[in-house]
């Protein structure tokens, strides 16, 4: 009876284990090295994008992608939306198009909605894809957990590089190293991504309550 | 003769599962208590002074004035929240950290709210909401922007996301990276510590 009591004792606390380790996983999301997740997702012109689809400016198969997590909302997109931008308009016609993707869930953040993405991507000219992730099951794939968040995908869909754009994410004046641009030279020249990974502040995404 | 060695089988295989099942869930325990390394002498461990003050909140320019907050080495269990005025999970959980400084006022417990807000806010924005809001809890300003210098100091496990915890007293830390839903969750989140 007690060795009963015992292998019970066991299992239960083997039960627990498991309960601690789902919980306190880190290895969630996409690693750098690892095979981007693939999407396909509506853009904010109705049309529905993924890596298949998506040009570079000239038309052509892209070299890479500078997919970037952000939206509307968080203080922190919007003080690198001018930066999303230039990275387009200098990386998209050299084979790296921007895809933007806004993770929020829109009845949490209403100035995530789709509408409210159309907008102000009219009023700000967004030049690059801004596709909404309305069923928000693309960034937990990626492991993302903030906006704004890259993720560089080469030509052969792997993750490059997964961060920040640069190291100062709140102030562009302080900028002295560009993060995406070292690592899209990187790819370019074939020499070894350096830093692989770097983490800044942001608004932590805002998951539905009903999942 | 054959039943006793089965039931020392039965007793070796169910205290071997037992051994195994200890060390496993102390292993997990120590991800997520994770033991802290030991300090250097040479770390100060006294509160540190602030770059300036603004009202009465105390501003830090750069992590390295404030990281001697993250290795105090006293009886205290410091609760460091990190958030921003504009960040409205931060904003939602703040009355759980206001209970836990109320209701652990007589104990050696601190909740520092460490607001991450963008230093042209600080004085239009922050002051304000703190005087508003009569927040009890200590509220300091880190304003170091070169985030990827610092957010593995605070914890490798944390993203850069904010809302965000770290908790800690001599012995142990863990790190939250999302918001707490009520007082009951940050409770449990402080009581492997206390």
């Amino acid at each position: 009876m007690k060795y009963i009591f015992l292998i019970g004792l066991s299992l239960f606390l083997f039960s627990f284990t498991f309960q601690i380790n789902l919980n306190n996983d880190p290895t969630e999301g996409v690693k750098v090295g690892e095979k981007a997740p693939e999407f396909n997702l509506k853009n904010i012109d109705g049309k529905t994008y993924s890596f298949e689809n998506i040009k570079d400016a000239n038309g052509n198969t892209p070299k890479g992608f500078i997919v970037v997590f952000t939206c509307n909302t968080c203080p922190y997109a919007q003080a690198n939306e001018q930066r999303i931008i230039a990275l387009h308009e200098e990386y998209a016609p050299k084979g790296y198009p921007v895809v933007a993707i806004q993770p929020n869930d829109a009845a949490q953040k209403p100035g995530d909605s789709f509408e409210a993405m159309q907008k102000n991507a009219k009023e700000k000219g967004f030049p690059y894809l801004y596709l909404i992730d309305e069923k928000q099951e693309v960034y937990p794939k990626y492991g993302a957990t903030k906006t704004p968040e890259v993720f560089l995908v080469d030509k052969d869909l792997t993750v490059r590089y997964h961060g920040a754009i640069d190291d100062s994410a709140r102030d562009e004046s302080g900028v002295e190293e560009k993060y995406v641009e070292k690592a899209i030279a990187a790819l370019e020249s074939g020499d070894e991504v350096s830093p692989t990974i770097t983490k800044a502040i942001g608004c932590g995404i805002k998951g539905s309550k009903a999942n | 003769m054959l039943r006793n060695s089965f039931t020392s089988s039965i007793r070796f295989a169910s205290l071997t599962l037992l051994v195994v099942a200890v060390s496993v869930v102390a292993s997990s325990f120590k991800n997520s208590v994770a033991e802290k390394p030991a300090l250097n002498a040479d770390v100060k461990t006294d509160w540190p002074k602030p770059s300036y003050y603004v009202k009465d909140i105390p501003v830090y320019n750069t992590f390295t004035d404030i990281e001697a907050a993250f290795q105090q080495n006293n009886d205290t269990t410091y609760i460091i929240n990190f958030w921003a005025t504009w960040c409205a999970p931060c904003i939602a959980e703040l009355p759980y950290f206001e209970e836990l400084t109320e209701k652990y006022k007589d104990s050696k417990v601190k909740v520092v709210l460490c607001s991450l807000d963008f230093p042209k806010q600080v004085e239009t924005k922050l002051v304000s909401f703190v005087e508003k809001k009569g927040l009890m809890s200590e509220v300091i300003v880190l304003l170091d922007g070169k985030y990827n210098d610092w957010i593995d100091k605070v914890s490798p496990d944390w993203s850069g996301a904010i809302p965000a915890t770290y908790v800690y007293n001599k012995e142990n830390s863990r790190f939250f990276g999302e918001a707490f839903e009520n007082l009951q969750e940050l409770e449990e989140a402080i009581k492997p510590l206390l």
